[in-house]
């Protein structure tokens, strides 16, 4: 557990909930900035626990404080429309007899004046929703629908956001919609998210914290670095498990139509893609596609290539492979090379090596 | 027989007393509707028989035990004398009672249905933009309810203005304060009025047709969709 938040700017929760088939026992903390996303298979009790959060389960016992204010605890309750909170359901949930106007407004008239902080016209604006103002939701598209459930959350001010799979009920067209949105929401908003999933591109693309939940418990709780690189969490043992590093756009080559990236000392490139000089990145580089050598390698296609030093070796579900954990600036990465390889080049903790990475993924 | 001379004032009567009944069912049932759906208290199923009762039973036994209870030695009618409102048999105050017991069921279950239609959802949703549980009642449920709504309130419209044994049971046969269309054409009938009995029989053929055909037709839109 990571308590090394100060309590003013930080999401504490314990509940506990026992059903007939089901139990909860969650305890965590987590930053209150940023998106934490909640990741497990489903049935591992993601959906209620934010409806824990939002009141709108009832648990045998709580305890939640955000930044400092109390909403849950053995003396009080707040009531779900109390809660300074906003809620995007899986499903877009628009009301039905409402069009996307009303809709939107439906929270933001029960705000005061004052407490609105978020206006109509910016998010109309930046979710794209001018041209429906007048629609029915029967007239949308799912894509469209669950624009409009961000809009009306988004226009309670909230001081935190809950988003429970907002893409899973979209198609893949819906998805690659919505998510361009979610991710400058979640770079943009200075409120903290927690967004349940159970899509490792999800959580990679957009998360910052980590809390992983399996049978109605929290498993692990960091920073996603940090939990993606984890031996010790099946995360890092899926087929396609990877490692997300933070990077600065450093350069752009015209000639070759690549743009460089560094992170600490290393350096990688990527298509080229337009970013401004110093934005931050993140990148995703998948285990599968990390090799090791024992020097620079040269004279081969693979360009990104960067010195890392081994943190930890452990079996990997394949009795064949390894998964070498590398560390290179405080930041993880994965490798999965096969046993014979590690025996071989007599890899051990500790050592200095360098990473080839055959494919580098830009996030953002 | 003279139709020109033919007495409509049942008419108005039947007419007055359908819709002051639909509108205290509308008052009466929408709550109970409400509760119904959404309470998990164990015998509700109780509740259940009891508002449907009427739709099984004799009016001749429902009226029986109403002229029992509102009558000078029933709890109601004593109730009633002692605060000096009298006994309610035989008064259209008491035919209004009676007519909202009768069609308490046909108002009661299409609403109940449309409250438990809407599902859970909608209110949450409500309920996490701000709104309170009276506010979300109003801004969801209701509206979200309103073709259930629409069907209770004809329905009770209608079955009121058909009734005929519990309007003979607690209400008798005096023009103009219980005297209703059903009884006037009992009437007609018994003194072999037959042209006076075809007027208003027919009269509430056609019109009961006209409302049933209306209420069908408007449910049997696409109802609202669920998104």
């Amino acid at each position: 557990m990571d308590d090394n938040f100060p309590v003013e700017q930080r999401i504490d929760a314990r509940f506990e909930l026992k059903r007939k088939d089901f139990e909860l026992d969650i305890n965590f903390a987590a930053p209150g900035k940023g998106v934490s996303a909640i990741f497990g298979p489903s049935g591992s009790g993601k959906t209620t626990l934010l409806r824990c959060i939002a009141g709108l389960e009832k648990p045998d016992s709580a305890h939640f404080t955000i930044n400092g204010q109390c909403w849950h605890d053995a003396h009080k309750s707040l009531a779900v429309h109390r809660r300074p909170m906003a809620y995007v359901f899986q499903e877009a949930s628009l009301f039905p007899h409402l069009n996307v106007r009303e809709n939107m407004a439906y929270g933001w008239r029960r705000i005061a004046k004052d407490q609105r902080k978020i206006h109509f016209d910016d998010v109309t604006t930046w979710l794209g929703l001018e041209a429906l103002l007048e629609h029915q939701p029967q007239q949308l598209s799912g894509g469209q629908r669950q624009r409009v459930a961000i809009a009306r959350a988004l226009l309670t001010s909230p001081q935190l956001l809950l988003m429970d799979e907002p893409l899973a009920s979209l198609d893949a067209n819906g998805k690659a919609e919505i998510l361009p949105y979610l991710e400058s929401l979640c770079r943009e908003l200075s409120i903290p998210v927690l967004y349940v999933s159970h899509s490792p591109e999800e959580v990679q693309q957009l998360a910052d914290y980590l809390i992983l939940l399996e049978q109605g418990r929290v498993v692990a709780a960091g920073e996603l670095n940090t939990l993606l690189t984890d031996p010790l969490l099946a995360i890092s043992h899926f087929e396609d498990a990877a490692a997300v590093l933070e990077a600065n756009v450093i350069g752009h080559d015209k000639e070759f139509h690549l743009t460089s990236l560094a992170f600490d000392h290393a350096q990688v490139s990527v298509s080229y893609n337009g970013l401004p000089l110093g934005h931050k990145a993140r990148l995703r580089i998948c285990a599968r596609d990390v090799s090791l050598a024992l020097v620079q390698p040269q004279q081969i296609s693979i360009s990104n290539s960067f010195p890392v030093k081994v943190v930890s070796i452990d079996p990997d579900r394949d009795p064949s492979q390894m998964l070498v954990r590398c560390e290179i600036g405080g930041q993880h990465l994965l490798s999965r090379i096969t046993r014979r390889s590690v025996h071989l080049l007599k890899i051990e903790v500790g050592k200095n090596v360098y990473a080839q990475v055959k494919s580098v993924a830009l996030m953002k | 027989m003279d139709l020109s001379q033919l007495d409509l004032q049942p008419v108005w009567l039947t007419l007055k007393l359908a819709s002051i009944t639909t509108l205290l069912l509308l008052c009466v049932a929408t709550p109970l509707a409400w509760w119904l759906a959404n309470t998990r208290w164990r015998y509700r199923q109780v509740i259940n028989a009891l508002v449907a009762l009427p739709l099984v039973l004799p009016p001749t036994v429902l009226g029986f035990y109403l002229l029992l209870l509102l009558g000078p030695k029933g709890w109601v009618g004593q109730l009633t004398e002692s605060l000096g409102i009298g006994v309610l048999p035989f008064t259209f105050s008491g035919l209004v009672i009676a007519s909202v017991i009768y069609s308490l069921p046909f108002a009661v279950q299409p609403i109940q249905n449309a409250f438990a239609a809407i599902g859970k959802r909608p209110l949450e949703v409500a309920a996490t933009l701000r709104a309170s549980p009276w506010d979300r009642f109003i801004s969801v449920a209701l509206p979200l309810a309103k073709p259930g709504l629409i069907t209770g309130a004809v329905l009770g419209f209608a079955h009121t203005l058909g009734e005929f044994g519990v309007v003979l049971m607690i209400g008798g046969n005096i023009p103009g304060q219980t005297q209703v269309l059903s009884v006037a054409i009992f009437d007609h009938v018994e003194s072999y009025e037959y042209a006076a009995a075809h007027v208003l029989a027919a009269g509430m053929l056609g019109f009961s047709f006209l409302v049933l055909l209306t209420l069908y037709w408007r449910t049997g839109q696409r109802p609202l969709e669920r998104v």
